[in-house]
């Protein structure tokens, strides 16, 4: 099978998988409990304004219409209306809140994998040793803390008691960017930032990686690299796409993620203000998920120290250091790349007790802020874009693999 | 590790198997460290309510101001509804360890079977159970979990269902790849060959070289259970105010963090991680032990 077939093949897998997701989501929210607008009023509201929900919400509909309406509104990139009493958009919501949780992911898988990586790589040069053990079990232990657990206590340290770092939220109040928690209530005007910026800037860097990967010549380093620019650019023009769908009606950001946002701008203090704020609950995140990371790339890294070739350049004299993290962990590295792509859901899972933890205005805390509501639309909006986002990722992720295992189409 | 002379120690006598487990290297040294924490932690759940100074869920059993510290009365502190948080520690535990028990029930209820008859049966059964398993198993756990616990509301049932819904595809691939590298073994055929029935054969040759595999995950999905248990908790979708759970203190302890209330949220959140480790422990010890193709 060549690799477009193999393409091919995994997409149509997908299309089912998405639409199971989807009928089993809209089940859920209908036939489980029985009434979600009773739910929602805790029985306590008159007949008329149930009613009046049923009729806004569309929920009055027989099943099968309000089945269709929903994947309909799916295709257009509309995930319904909330419950709340503006009845606002959900999608406009999720796609203002995605940016923070894009933002808090991408630090924490970083945090994650170097960690994971140094305290692996250690562990397994000195197998069997006390710093062996060591990292063993701060490995195990650390997957078992409740995540929340972890960053509360952080919390209490490090911004309570030591004033380090502040104690929640994205970034100082003065410092939001004009309509970042709306992007779509300020008049049209976006479409022009998403196609001057995102849209291109992500195909462009796709298609570099993309070209660059194929011309073999590259040493290991860059190759990395480019794979993860790669998985970044075409996330990016995923977004930049549903993004473009609502943009008629307001702003957005060139990136949404302040990091890289302020330093776009040049704005040095912003972009400090904005490591403050990330750091510990990417930092959180991250120790949660290096568990993980330390033990493939423990386990990894012992089954190639064992082969030939690393004792043929022990051999030849090179350093040692050079011996591991040359030779061996570029050997090593391929399954800690497949990793990544598996722990997003767990990533994800993570994040939304982070956010909460954090007041971090991400998708979790959406998520989080209409449970206490009981804004049943909301929760299945947000539960959706939450699951097609993981089933992207996994698509992404098995396509590169296949891409740089050809063993893996066969 | 040391060599522990357990064999002829008091404890042995009771537990068979134990001094076999001292022999076998750090897996054996961790099942018998997890089983200990889980055991004691359960032990504490079930005595707790007799030893606990004060009533766990009375309000206002210390006198204002709360949240105290730890002092003489209350050697864990209070928290802000007055309540001895000792005594919720000591009680607290059955919150959590009803969810995770009731919810690997319920996914060796359902995926087992459906794992055993869909890989056993092949074809078009085989491939739509496969179907809908994988796409609730690419589904983030902790999402889907929070998804159906909103719906159908608290109660600790209803958080093990959810939290089941998410484990359940892990059963059924589990049993599912078991079966079918079973399945081609030369005994199951002589099985078949003999005679034997397909609900023989698959009852009696080929579930019982499952259950080793199916043990392990269970005790792997313990802890996930507990850690997931306690992020529906966190989330505002726990059992309530008047059951004490470790959850629910660490929850409402994240309000009091800018006072500083440090002894709120730190001792329920030991607790949950020493049962979690507990559970994890025994989980990769016993992978170990029972499925040493695995080992690496």
């Amino acid at each position: 099978m060549d690799l477009r077939s193999y393409i091919v093949a995994r997409v149509l897998l997908m299309i089912p998988m998405i639409f199971l997701l989807l009928s089993i989501v809209f089940l859920i929210v209908r036939v489980v409990p029985g009434d979600p607008v009773l739910l929602h009023f805790e029985k306590k509201a008159s007949e008329e304004a149930m009613a009046e929900m049923r009729r806004e919400l569309r929920l009055d509909q027989p099943l099968h219409v309000q089945y269709f309406e929903y994947l309909a509104g799916l295709l257009r990139g509309d995930l319904g209306k909330s419950m709340a009493p503006g009845r606002d958009s959900i999608s406009q919501h999720i796609f203002s809140a995605f940016p923070a949780t894009l933002e808090l992911a991408l630090f924490s898988i970083l945090i994650a994998v170097g960690i994971g990586i140094l305290l692996g790589v250690r562990a397994s040069t000195s197998y069997n040793s006390v710093q062996d053990h060591v990292i063993r079990v701060f490995g195990t232990v650390i997957y078992a803390i409740p995540v929340f657990f972890l960053g509360m206590i952080l919390l209490l340290v490090f911004s309570i008691y030591l004033k380090w770092f502040p104690a929640g939220g994205r970034i100082k109040p003065l410092m939001e960017p004009e309509g970042l928690t709306f992007y779509f209530s300020k008049p049209a005007g976006g479409f022009v930032q998403v196609f001057t910026w995102s849209f291109p800037v992500g195909l462009i860097s796709w298609a570099i990686s993309l070209v660059a990967l194929k011309r073999k010549a590259i040493k290991f380093w860059p190759k990395g690299l480019l794979i993860s620019l790669l998985v970044l650019s075409a996330g990016w023009i995923v977004y930049a796409y549903f993004a473009w769908h609502l943009m008629f009606r307001g702003g957005l950001h060139i990136t949404g993620l302040y990091t890289i946002d302020s330093l776009l701008d040049g704005n040095v203090v912003k972009f400090v203000e904005a490591v403050r704020y990330l750091f510990l609950p990417s930092l959180t995140l991250g120790l949660m998920l290096s568990g993980v990371f330390i033990r493939l790339t423990r386990s990894n890294m012992l089954e190639t120290l064992r082969l030939d070739f690393v004792t043929a350049a022990r051999a030849r004299g090179l350093k040692e250091s050079s011996v591991v993290y040359g030779y061996a962990l570029r050997n090593a590295f391929l399954p800690i790349l497949t990793m990544m792509g598996l722990q997003f859901a767990m990533l994800l899972g993570g994040a939304i007790l982070t956010e909460t933890t954090f007041s971090w205005p991400g998708l979790g805390r959406y998520l989080v802020d209409r449970i206490s509501f009981r804004d049943y639309t909301a929760i299945q909006g947000a539960v959706i874009f939450f699951g097609i986002l993981v089933a992207v990722v996994n698509l992404v992720v098995d396509i590169l693999y296949a891409y740089l295992d050809p063993r893996i189409r066969f | 590790m040391p060599k522990l002379e357990i064999k002829r120690s008091f404890l042995a006598r009771f537990i068979p198997g134990l001094a076999s487990l001292t022999k076998r290297g750090s897996a054996g040294w961790m099942t018998i460290i997890g089983s200990g924490i889980v055991l004691s932690m359960v032990l504490m759940t079930v005595l707790g309510p007799w030893f606990s100074p004060y009533d766990p869920t009375a309000i206002n059993v210390s006198p204002p101001p709360n949240p105290s510290p730890p002092s003489g009365d209350f050697p864990l502190g209070t928290n802000l509804l007055g309540q001895d948080m000792l005594s919720r520690i000591l009680c607290g535990g059955s919150v959590m360890i009803q969810v995770a028990l009731l919810s690997v029930l319920f996914c060796f209820i359902i995926g087992v079977p459906v794992g055993l008859l869909a890989s056993y049966a092949g074809g078009m059964i085989d491939r739509i159970s496969t179907l809908v398993m994988d796409s609730f198993y690419a589904f983030p756990g902790l999402v889907l979990a929070i998804a159906i616990a909103a719906m159908m509301g608290r109660g600790v049932v209803n958080m093990a269902l959810s939290i089941a819904v998410v484990y359940v595809p892990s059963y059924f691939r589990m049993v599912r790849s078991q079966v079918l590298t079973i399945k081609e073994l030369p005994y199951t055929e002589a099985a078949r060959a003999t005679g034997a029935k397909g609900q023989t054969v698959l009852l009696r040759y080929i579930l019982p070289n499952v259950v080793p595999s199916i043990v392990v995950v269970a005790t792997v999905n313990f802890a996930d259970a507990i850690l997931t248990a306690a992020g529906l908790t966190f989330v505002g979708l726990g059992v309530g105010i008047d059951v004490p759970d470790w959850g629910w203190d660490l929850t409402q302890g994240r309000q009091l963090l800018p006072s500083g209330s440090w002894w709120v949220i730190t001792f329920p959140g030991i607790m949950i991680l020493l049962l979690a480790l507990g559970f994890t422990l025994v989980g990769e010890g016993l992978s170990e032990l029972l499925t040493p193709r695995l080992e690496r």
